[in-house]
């Protein structure tokens, strides 16, 4: 057996545990040594019947190898036990097999069939372990086994099965390379999984197998940004990591333009958490139409997703968003980073050592980011040196005309620090201080002076060096400094320092034409005793001063060169031959004697102190490469931006299972379920759009006339019909949702009494089916859904704990105050009231004036296009405040989508506040709106008091200025404040408007190129049907529909709320499921989150 | 990823060893050696060490060094994070993690080793799961292991690694069921000569310890949370809840944790609690000097300033200093030149002194350095920062839990220069 020479290795023994000095060295002891037998005990338990011998003995055998003893002897006697029923025996023998089943191969094949037989055991565990140790033994001959385990692990129903699955595919590729193709396919599968756990491992294999191919990723791209926050800690450093490589390959340079403003219009629509946009919007709006940079919105979600990770407490995650930040934000948005690696530097010092390195970097490129927290690169004194000099760095970086004060007062401080090598640091600090900020270089230069008279020897020769750097940039003004330097020269000692003030006379002997001669005198008379070093200065001195003032210095000169052509050192004689040929003129000399003087005295140009770390972010960020400056095995290049964008639709999936992951789209999910199962059998909402006039329509017809008085109380009943009737059909519904998710129900229970009490409070008020909508309520909760599992935007930002449409909420009174505040608008003939019963079907209402209207707008009399009622669809609420955020008081809002009266750009917003608490709560109101400029807020009237149990609706108007940025403001009560946001969806931004086919088309023809955006959809089931489309598409977006010719066509028009721009919407079905998706905006950043949203909308 | 791992104690001995890969040879190690000759001290060695064909990324705690191997490129912090995590692990299983502790559990260290990694890449690093795995030593444990012959191998996945919640495991039971947090604040500030503050920041955590039965769900508020800046997060703190409403909701891990570590602004103004007056001179002339520290209480709140230590690390030239307090007791080591002062608690009307004189080495030039003065102290019942927390509630358990909530302000990086 191929065993044998192991055998002969080292038998010191397994007894001699205790023994320090047992050798580690093979080569002692020979095959059959008596030390062999030494081992016999050990042998002796593990073939025993009794599990606790075999325990002990495998116990003292990891110790062994622990201490780096060689017991690979024991092998045969160990690997019998592979099968042993004792866990911590087989796991213990699982350690032994994987330290030596590499130098054991043939042995190590007879515990094969055992992890066969170990992959299909029904314990997960047991599956995962057995694969791991097949995957660990690295013996070739079973690549196939391993490759067929593998395959089958990917499939395995336990996600941890799976997770160990991706950890042995690195392991079977560095054994044989040949299998790489298969891998990737187990890659691709794996990439596909949807559980976090395996993500991080998946993207692991996929960086040490096949990094380049970047097209595995596409797919998947979109799911591993939403899955990010929820993966473990490891994972997400893997991930972000291959993420930025692949941003760099995909997207645009978001700096291409350099033009701050092009940014903040980006920023205005889409970095919702940005709070600190501070660009005007009026400004950003008009950029929109010309601007030729629009960020990806994948580009803008990796951003998103990664931000909160910030916060990560592990410092390789912050690291690791920091560098994606720095990498691939926007310029104006990379200073979020500094913070968090600034909080970096409170951790062990070898964090902060690659911090600082990093840091260092980073503050080159972007020097203002860093610039607020100057002070927290002071030094202490009992900072270890190599921190304290990358500290120095950073402060160096940092140093600018408005800081450089501070500090050199700090650096002051520093040069009487006991450190040395610290204060060599703090003047080559100082020194390059002084060059790039000429304000001060004249007072560094003063320091630096004084320092030469400073005890320590180290810091004169270091000042030395520093100031002749700095008196190269002006000598002309310094030769007080020159002459005070040149009487150093008796003291100083160190080489380098004195070849500094040699240099420097030389090159400046005019400056110092009587101290030269003199000089070079003492250093004649010492020549034999320097340092090389220094002997090639004096040379150098003594053959400029022969060039300028030979007069003097001509024996001098003669009797230097003579000593030096018989120095020891070939380099100096050779240097001192070099320099008489050309100075000392002689028959024999050549044409070069005459350039002599042009030679060695030619202007020099200053040398610039430049930083190490300058150009240094080449390597990406945080990697092993960065901070050796040196590419590092297995380093993957940070690619450069494409010129083009690639073609950004390979990253879309079929069925955009990750979308419903985020808030938004939950909601809507649950919200419009209803109208599925109504649009079967309900009354209203079922009948075709464009034929039978239903019955709400009379009522909106005489509303139009001007009887609003009278109709808002048939009205207020027909709503509670109508939410009855939904009411029920979201019950139902709700029930097979429940069914559906049996695991949720338990969590839920303790919550659904909360809720089912909240929302029986106010339906008090209003008298309708409580039970119903309590059911509502209750289904609807996200509270109990999975906890981490969904990204965190579902579980607590927006918890839509009840849909219900808002009207039902309403208390009479209220909603009859405010549809007479609307009432002024009735009488114009264009601009129709709002409807005074939500009635699910928009589409009714719109076409049914339409016809109305039609002979009006069909002649070609250009009617300017007049704002129509506002549809409503699905009134969806959301989230305010949260009960118990609230501390009782519960928030809830939603869009109703008619006029806020008084003025036309506001949204109108109602608010609906219930008081859960049981103290009256008073003085309501908001306050300190916290807004981005050109967004205004007409706040609700202050609610004196809100009894115990009491819910009062308001309406308050927002001018969102087209954008989705949310409206941060605080609501107040007597006792305490909140801090709210309202964010709205695209699809209220704007206002439905009425026009011909006509018009439409020829408002279409001017939004064509870049306004108009197209996406192909593929329609579900039971979304065909006319009535089903029109339903969704209002429904997703507050839009008026445009008659149309065709019927497989349907047109839609709005114009946004703030500056009135056209919306236009045409989806064209073509045959069967497939249809296309065309808005025509000019404003295009809303045009596409309204496609989206739309499509969301409709694949439901 | 990481391939291998030494332990090295202070005396240049590998201790023990794991290989996660091919084995490689500790002889690599003497590259590590080598840096290690070059740094004078140990926290000065390179945290990364490039070698042909390895590098080594270290970490220097409890007298240990933890050097990681690896072969191809992989974010230094990355390893760096892991070995301190494993630090942190040991010392959660052994109490304290010393050469000792870890030689005489070497095979529980070698079995947590094991699953901490796979292949080199993190597997499982949460303790939770860890000690469901493989559970701690405890003498209780031992006796009972001998005698059944049970092992402390758990046979079963860890609720754990599967869960949402993969930081808390199910089935918790308490008889008592308690919560407590400490807000820890420590003050980082450097005081210049003349007394005044050049830098001073706040950092602050909050410590946990929560014994719970079931899954409860917590949230913490605070009266004030504006005040905090910076702040990062235990990933069991819901981020949008923080982000939205500035509460901290949260299912606890069983046990001590950290919930959060978070930052107030040098922006702010920051309370000194204590001032130093201090005359230190050396006197070109005579081979001695003077030296004089007194330290009293500043913007205490009223509470009392206790726990004071005062450190300086004197110049090379003094020989011997001769010295006497009012209060505490005093040591200055003549080898490595520092001082250490343990005054206790300070009397507001009885102010603590130190006074005396150095003797310096005769002939040789006065230092032209000051000594640094780092001092410690504690204040209990105050944060700082004035960060209060406003209430604790827990939803999703029936019973009434115990809450306690203890303020702590301690120095932190506490410099003067004088």
């Amino acid at each position: 057996m191929a065993a044998s020479p192991a055998y002969g290795e080292d038998k010191g023994g397994a007894s001699s545990l205790g023994e320090p000095e047992y050798g580690h060295d093979p080569a002692s002891g020979g095959i059959f040594s008596s030390d062999y037998k030494r081992h016999d005990d050990l042998k002796e338990m593990l073939d025993s019947n009794k599990d606790s011998l075999k325990l002990e003995a495998m116990k003292r055998i990891v110790a062994m190898i622990a201490r780096g003893k060689n017991a690979s002897d024991l092998f045969p006697a160990v690997v019998k036990n592979v099968a042993c029923k004792n866990i911590e025996v087989k796991k213990l023998v699982y350690v032994y097999l994987v330290r030596y089943a590499e130098e054991q191969q043939d042995l190590a094949l007879l515990s094969i069939s055992t992890f066969q037989r170990g992959l299909k055991d029904p314990n997960q565990l047991i599956r995962a372990s057995a694969l791991r140790v097949l995957s660990s033994i690295r013996v070739p001959i079973i690549v196939p086994i391993m490759m067929l385990a593998i395959k089958e692990a990917a499939s395995d129903m336990s996600p941890y099965v799976r997770k160990t699955a991706a950890h042995a595919i690195p392991k079977l590729y560095s054994l044989d390379s040949d299998q790489k193709d298969q891998l990737i396919e187990v890659i691709e599968k794996l990439l596909a999984d949807k559980t976090t756990l395996v993500a991080g491992s998946v993207v692991m294999a996929f960086e040490e197998v096949c990094p380049e191919r970047i097209d595995l990723i596409h797919k998947n791209y979109r799911k591993l940004c939403n899955l990010l926050i929820d993966v473990e800690e490891w994972g997400q450093v893997v991930i972000i990591n291959m993420l930025t490589r692949y941003a760099r390959t995909q997207f645009l340079s978001p700096n291409q333009n350099e033009s701050l403003l092009e940014e903040s219009a980006e920023k205005a629509f889409y970095g919702s958490e940005e709070e600190d946009t501070k660009e005007p919007k009026a400004e950003a709006a008009s950029l929109a139409k010309r601007k030729p940079y629009v960020m990806d919105p994948d580009h803008r979600l990796l951003l998103r997703n990664t931000k909160p990770l910030l916060q990560s407490r592990n410092a390789a995650v912050v690291m690791a968003v920091a560098q994606l930040y720095f990498h691939l934000a926007p310029k104006a948005e990379v200073g979020v980073i500094a913070k968090a690696l600034v909080r970096l530097l409170r951790s062990h010092s070898e964090v902060q050592y690659v911090v600082l390195q990093n840091v260092a970097t980073m503050s080159i490129k972007r020097r203002g980011m860093f610039e607020p927290y100057l002070k927290s690169f002071y030094i202490r004194s009992t900072d270890p040196t190599q921190i304290k000099i990358l500290k120095l760095e950073v402060l160096t970086n940092l140093a600018n005309e408005t800081n450089i004060s501070t500090i050199l007062r700090e650096f002051q401080t520093y040069i009487r620090s006991m450190d040395k090598d610290f204060v060599a640091a703090t003047i080559q600090a100082i020194g390059r201080c002084a060059t790039n900020i000429g304000k001060v270089r004249d007072t560094c230069l003063n320091g630096l002076v004084q320092l030469l008279s400073n005890r320590d020897e180290l810091v004169v020769a270091e000042s030395v060096v520093v100031i002749k750097k700095l008196l190269q940039m002006q000598p002309a003004q310094h030769s007080e400094i020159i002459k005070h330097m040149a009487k150093l020269t008796d003291n100083i000692q160190v080489p380098m320092a004195r070849a500094s003030i040699l240099w420097l006379i030389g090159e400046y002997c005019e400056h110092v034409p009587k101290i030269a001669p003199d000089v070079l005198r003492k250093m004649a008379k010492s020549f034999t005793n320097e340092e090389d070093i220094v002997k090639l200065q004096v040379i150098n001195l003594a053959a400029k001063l022969y060039l300028t003032n030979s007069k003097q210095s001509k024996l001098l000169t003669q009797y230097v060169l003579n000593l030096a052509k018989y120095d020891q050192n070939y380099d100096i004689r050779d240097r001192a031959r070099f320099i008489r040929q050309l100075i000392v003129p002689t028959e024999k000399s050549g044409a070069l004697n005459k350039y002599a003087k042009k030679l060695f005295l030619a202007q020099k140009p200053a040398p610039i102190l430049e930083s190490s770390f300058k150009d240094r972010d080449h390597f990406q960020l945080g990697s092993l490469s960065h901070l050796l400056n040196a590419k590092a095995v297995g380093y993957q290049e940070l690619p450069d931006w494409p010129d083009e964008a690639p073609d950004p639709s390979v990253r879309n999936v079929e069925v955009p299972e990750w979308t419903k992951c985020t808030s938004r789209e939950k909601r809507k999910e649950k919200a419009e379920k209803p109208f599925y199962s109504d649009s079967d059998g309900e009354s209203g909402p079922t009948e075709s759009a464009d034929s039978a006039v239903p019955h709400a329509e009379p009522e909106s017809v005489s509303e139009e006339s001007g009887s609003s008085s009278s109709s808002s109380s048939s009205s207020g009943s027909e709503e509670e019909e109508e939410e009855e009737e939904e009411g029920s059909g979201e019950q139902s519904e709700d029930k097979e949702e429940e069914e559906k998710r049996p695991k949720r129900k338990d969590k839920e229970g303790s919550r659904k009494d909360q809720w089912g009490e909240q929302s029986l409070s106010p339906e008090g008020g209003c008298g309708t089916g409580g039970s119903a909508s309590r059911a509502v309520l209750m289904g609807l909760c996200l509270w109990g859904c999975t906890y981490r599992a969904v990204p965190m935007q579902v579980c607590y930002q927006s918890c839509p704990h009840a849909a219900v449409p808002w009207g039902h909420w309403g208390c009479p009174h209220r909603a009859v105050t405010h549809q007479s505040s609307v009432n002024p608008f009735s009488l114009n003939p264009a601009v129709t009231p709002p409807p005074p019963q939500p009635i699910p079907s928009s589409s009714i209402i719109s076409t049914s004036l339409v016809t109305d209207l039609e002979g009006l707008t069909l002649t070609d009399t250009s009617l300017t296009p007049a704002l129509l009622s506002p549809a409503f669809g699905a009134v969806r609420t959301y989230e305010l405040l949260h009960r118990m955020a609230g501390e009782g008081l519960s928030v809830e809002y939603c869009f109703s989508r008619r006029p806020f009266p008084g003025d036309p750009h506001m949204v109108a917003v109602h608010i609906q506040i219930s008081n859960n608490t049981d103290a009256e709560v008073k003085s309501l109101r908001v306050s300190e709106p916290k807004l981005l400029s050109g967004m205004r807020i007409q706040e609700f009237p202050e609610i004196e008091r809100l009894a115990p149990g009491d819910t009062a609706n308001v309406v308050m108007g927002i001018d969102f200025c087209d954008s989705t940025q949310a409206a941060n403001f605080q609501l107040c009560t007597h006792t305490r404040h909140f801090y709210v946001s309202i964010q709205p969806p695209v699809g209220e931004l704007m206002a439905p408007v009425f026009m011909s086919e006509n018009e439409f088309k020829k408002e279409q023809g001017k939004l064509t190129g870049m306004s108009e955006i197209t996406e192909k959809l593929t329609l579900p089931e039971k979304c065909r049907s006319d009535h089903a489309i029109v339903q969704q598409v209002t429904s997703a977006a507050n839009v008026g529909r445009v008659p149309c010719g065709a019927d497989n066509e349907y047109r839609f028009a709005a114009k946004t709320m703030t500056s009135g721009s056209l919306v236009l919407i045409t989806l064209e079905q073509r045959e069967g499921a497939v249809a296309q998706l065309t808005v025509n905006s000019e404003k295009m950043v809303i045009g596409t989150m309204l496609v989206k949203d739309i499509i969301q909308a409709l694949a439901q | 990823m990481i391939h291998s791992l030494f332990l090295i104690n202070a005396a240049g001995d590998i201790f023990l060893e794991k290989h996660w890969k091919s084995v490689v040879s500790r002889s690599v190690c003497d590259y590590f050696f080598e840096a290690q000759e070059r740094a004078s001290e140990a926290e000065n060695v390179p945290p990364v060490i490039p070698t042909p064909h390895h590098y080594l990324l270290s970490v220097y705690r409890h007298k240990i060094f933890f050097v990681a191997v690896i072969q191809s490129e992989v974010p230094p912090l990355f390893v760096i994070e892991f070995l301190h995590r494993v630090v942190d692990t040991f010392q959660d299983y052994f109490g304290v993690c010393s050469e000792v502790m870890i030689k005489d559990n070497v095979v529980v260290v070698y079995e947590v080793l094991e699953e901490m990694l796979d292949n080199g890449f993190p597997l499982a690093t949460e303790s939770n799961i860890l000690k469901e795995l493989i559970k701690p030593p405890t003498i209780l444990r031992t006796v009972v292991n001998t005698i059944t012959g049970s092992t402390n191998v758990g046979d079963q996945l860890p609720t754990g690694q599967l869960s949402v919640v993969p930081w808390r495991r199910t089935g918790v039971k308490y008889t008592n069921n308690e919560a407590y947090f400490d807000v820890i604040e420590e003050i980082d500030a450097i005081i210049d000569k003349s007394g005044s503050t050049i830098t001073a920041e706040i950092q602050g955590v909050i410590d946990a310890c929560v014994k719970l039965t079931g899954m409860p769900d917590l949230t913490l508020s605070f009266m004030n949370p504006r005040l905090l800046d910076d702040v990062s997060f235990h990933p069991c703190v819901r981020f949008k809840r923080w982000e939205s409403e500035r509460i901290l909701s949260f299912i606890p891990p069983d046990g001590n944790f950290r919930l959060l570590s978070y930052h107030v602004s040098a922006q702010n103004l920051v309370a000194i609690p204590v001032y130093v007056k201090h005359n230190i001179s050396f006197r070109d002339s005579s081979s001695l000097g003077r030296f004089e520290i007194t330290v009293g209480p500043k913007q205490t709140m009223g509470k009392t300033v206790e726990g004071v230590i005062v450190t300086s690390q004197m110049p090379k030239g003094v020989l011997n200093m001769t010295l006497t307090p009012s209060q505490g007791t005093h040591v200055f080591d003549p080898v490595t030149k520092l001082l250490s002062w343990d005054v206790g608690k300070i009397n507001p009307q009885k102010l603590p002194s130190l006074k005396g004189s150095m003797s310096l080495q005769a002939g040789s030039s006065k230092p032209d350095e000051n000594p640094t003065i780092n001092l410690q102290f504690k204040i209990q019942q105050l944060a700082i920062s004035g960060l209060k927390v406003n209430r604790l509630d827990m939803y999703g358990e029936k019973y009434k839990p115990f809450k306690g909530i203890k303020y702590m302000t301690k120095a932190g990086k506490f410099q003067v220069r004088t």
